[in-house]
């Protein structure tokens, strides 16, 4: 689903990622771990091009990301075919960049009503559906202000749901709770893990991370320093690097 | 010892202090007073005031047509082309490509620093710069020299300068030229202060850009830009005051001064300008405040404070949200 080879991301003389390759198979959770400054959150922004990389190629169900290849040269794409692209993407940010003018139906409304162009009575209902399978039912009318912070992201995925997405990108996404509302977040990536979700979740909560993803990448200084199945590689570390920071965060 | 924590407490008697004295704000109040009864004096016993000709003045025809056609109608008219062409040159401002960041650069540079007046008074005489306009091909005859076709003209229409470049459209020109190189600052301020992660959400959602700016950034930007557009319409309402310099004479201040000339009594019309300048502007802050009020949906104290309560509540009754199945 998702395949990344060498890819690198720069910042002016700043080398972000330095040759990240991962492969992402269809209905996998893939859980990225790493210290703070590590590329993770770059790394996620670079597979729905929100950020140009500078070297390598990234593929999202065979397409390749942000280029097209004609002729054995490569070409950038169109601003217009960039959007089309993320349309099959789904991303949670940290911090849930809800729209704040629009009451939470609106916000799940919104890319399909504009960018699809269905039908005002279709989308609303499943946006509805959308808010009641997160748990949020009763709270279509309110203003993203008024929520807790966990029932804003719960918001923001079913917002990125309602594009229907072949793959979820989250970063961070339960890092800005307050702990008791973690719980509330996970459980809705859980439910969506096992209706079979392709998932790339950058978390520090390793619990998450051991129950329900299928393979842990630790990722330290643009590189990714030791993969594997998540319940080995938080067990039985093998990198030094990885030893050190599992021991800060467990 | 341990005491029984269920105990009731007898309520303690509630604080009789003595407030603290505040001898300035009665200081204050009295020169005030004093200052008023002044002000109303002057008012009532100066016979220059001449209310009763202030009074008959102020609605005569002339003044009231300058009032609704060159200080009313301007002003509406100058806001709505200036705020249109101001939100272009802020996004042009903005935008990746340095050619277009330039020119917008370059159009505020130029209009902030004319004085408006120096503006209006060269819009009211273009027509000597050119004293017929016309729409076509642009340098057709010296494009025909080169290829030997004299006088080559490719032209579709055009106008007498002196038709349109003075009265109304010079005015309008003059002022909503001006204006748009300062809506554009404010209107660029408010897209950079809408935080950048709601792009980014709206882009990931697979919005283009266009969208993403009408849907998501430009209603947040309001907030921000509202308040500045109130003041700067009412330095517009101010500044048609100054479209003697095209001239254009169906005007407030101009037609109030004429008769105060006329009748060789000028300061009861100078008196009824700040009167008439005075309800406009009142009417234009109602204005503001319905508007203010539109763009803050989701924001401000009401909707803090219906959260809280709704805390409170859900934290009582167990709240009516379970988590997803
Ligand atoms: N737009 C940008 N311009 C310049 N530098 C950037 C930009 N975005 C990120 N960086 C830098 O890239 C590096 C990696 O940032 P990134 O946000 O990917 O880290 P992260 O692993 O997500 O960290 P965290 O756990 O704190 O979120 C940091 O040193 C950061 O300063
Ligand atoms: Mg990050």
């Amino acid at each position: 689903m998702v395949r990344a080879e060498n890819v690198h991301k720069s910042f002016g003389h700043l080398e972000v990622l330095k040759g990240i390759d991962l492969e992402v198979r269809h209905g996998e959770v893939c859980c990225v771990i790493g210290p703070s400054g590590s590329g993770k959150s770059t790394f996620l922004r670079c597979i729905n091009h929100l950020e140009k990389i500078n070297a390598g190629r990234i593929w999202v169900d065979g397409d390749l990301i942000g280029y097209r290849e004609r002729g054995g040269k490569l070409h950038e794409m169109q601003a217009k075919e960039v959007a089309a692209q993320r349309r099959s993407i789904g991303m949670v940010f940290q911090r849930f960049n809800l729209f704040p003018h629009m009451t939470v139906l609106e916000n799940v409304m919104e890319a399909p009503l504009r960018v699809r162009r269905e039908s005002k009575a279709q989308v609303r209902e499943r946006a509805i559906e959308l808010l009641d399978r997160v748990g949020l039912a009763n709270k279509v009318d309110t203003y993203p202000g008024q929520c807790s912070g966990g029932q804003q992201q719960r918001v923001a995925i079913a917002r990125a749901l309602a594009m229907r997405p072949k793959l979820m990108l989250f970063d961070e996404p339960t890092s800005a709770l307050d702990p008791e509302l973690v719980g509330e977040v996970l459980d809705v990536m859980k439910n969506l893990a096992a209706d079979g979700m392709t998932m790339v979740v950058v978390t520090h909560e390793i619990g998450f991370a051991r129950e329900v993803g299928d393979s842990l990448i630790f990722m330290d200084g643009g590189v990714v320093v030791e993969a594997g199945a998540p319940r080995d590689v938080i067990a039985n570390p093998q990198h030094e690097r990885t030893q050190a920071f599992l021991a800060k965060v467990l | 010892m341990s005491t029984d924590v269920t105990d009731v407490r007898a309520r303690p008697e509630p604080i009789k202090a003595v407030p603290v004295r505040h001898p300035g704000r009665w200081v204050s109040i009295a020169v005030l007073a004093v200052l008023i009864a002044m002000f109303v004096h002057v008012l009532l016993t100066n016979s220059a005031f001449h209310w009763r000709f202030l009074k008959e003045s102020m609605f005569r025809p002339p003044v009231v047509d300058g009032l609704l056609r060159g200080t009313l109608l301007m002003t509406l008219c100058a806001m709505v082309v200036g705020v249109a062409l101001g939100a272009v040159i802020a996004v042009m401002r903005l935008s990746d490509n340095p050619i277009l960041r330039s020119v917008a650069w370059a159009y505020t540079w130029f209009f902030r620093s004319v004085p408006r007046l120096v503006l209006l008074t060269i819009c009211g005489n273009l027509g000597i710069l050119w004293s017929r306009v016309e729409f076509g091909v642009p340098f057709d005859t010296q494009l025909g020299k080169l290829f030997g076709i004299s006088a080559l003209h490719l032209r579709i229409g055009g106008f007498t300068s002196r038709d349109v470049f003075t009265g109304f459209f010079a005015g309008l020109l003059g002022l909503a030229l001006s204006e748009a190189a300062y809506m554009a600052e404010i209107v660029r301020a408010g897209i950079q202060s809408v935080d950048p992660g709601q792009g980014e959400a709206a882009e990931a959602l697979g919005l283009t850009r266009g969208q993403t700016l009408r849907r998501i950034i430009l209603p947040q930007a309001m907030r921000v830009i509202v308040p500045p557009t109130g003041n700067e319409t009412m330095a517009m309402l101010k500044d048609t005051s100054l479209l003697i310099a095209v001239p254009v004479t169906y005007e407030l201040f101009f037609q109030l001064d004429a008769i105060g000339h006329k009748k060789f009594d000028p300061f009861p019309m100078y008196v009824a300008a700040c009167l008439w300048y005075l309800v406009l502007s009142s009417l234009l802050l109602v204005g503001q405040y319905f508007i203010e009020r539109h763009f803050s949906r989701g924001y401000g104290q009401q909707a803090r404070a219906r959260m809280r309560l709704r805390g409170l509540a859900a934290e009582q009754g167990g709240g009516g949200e379970g988590i997803a199945t």
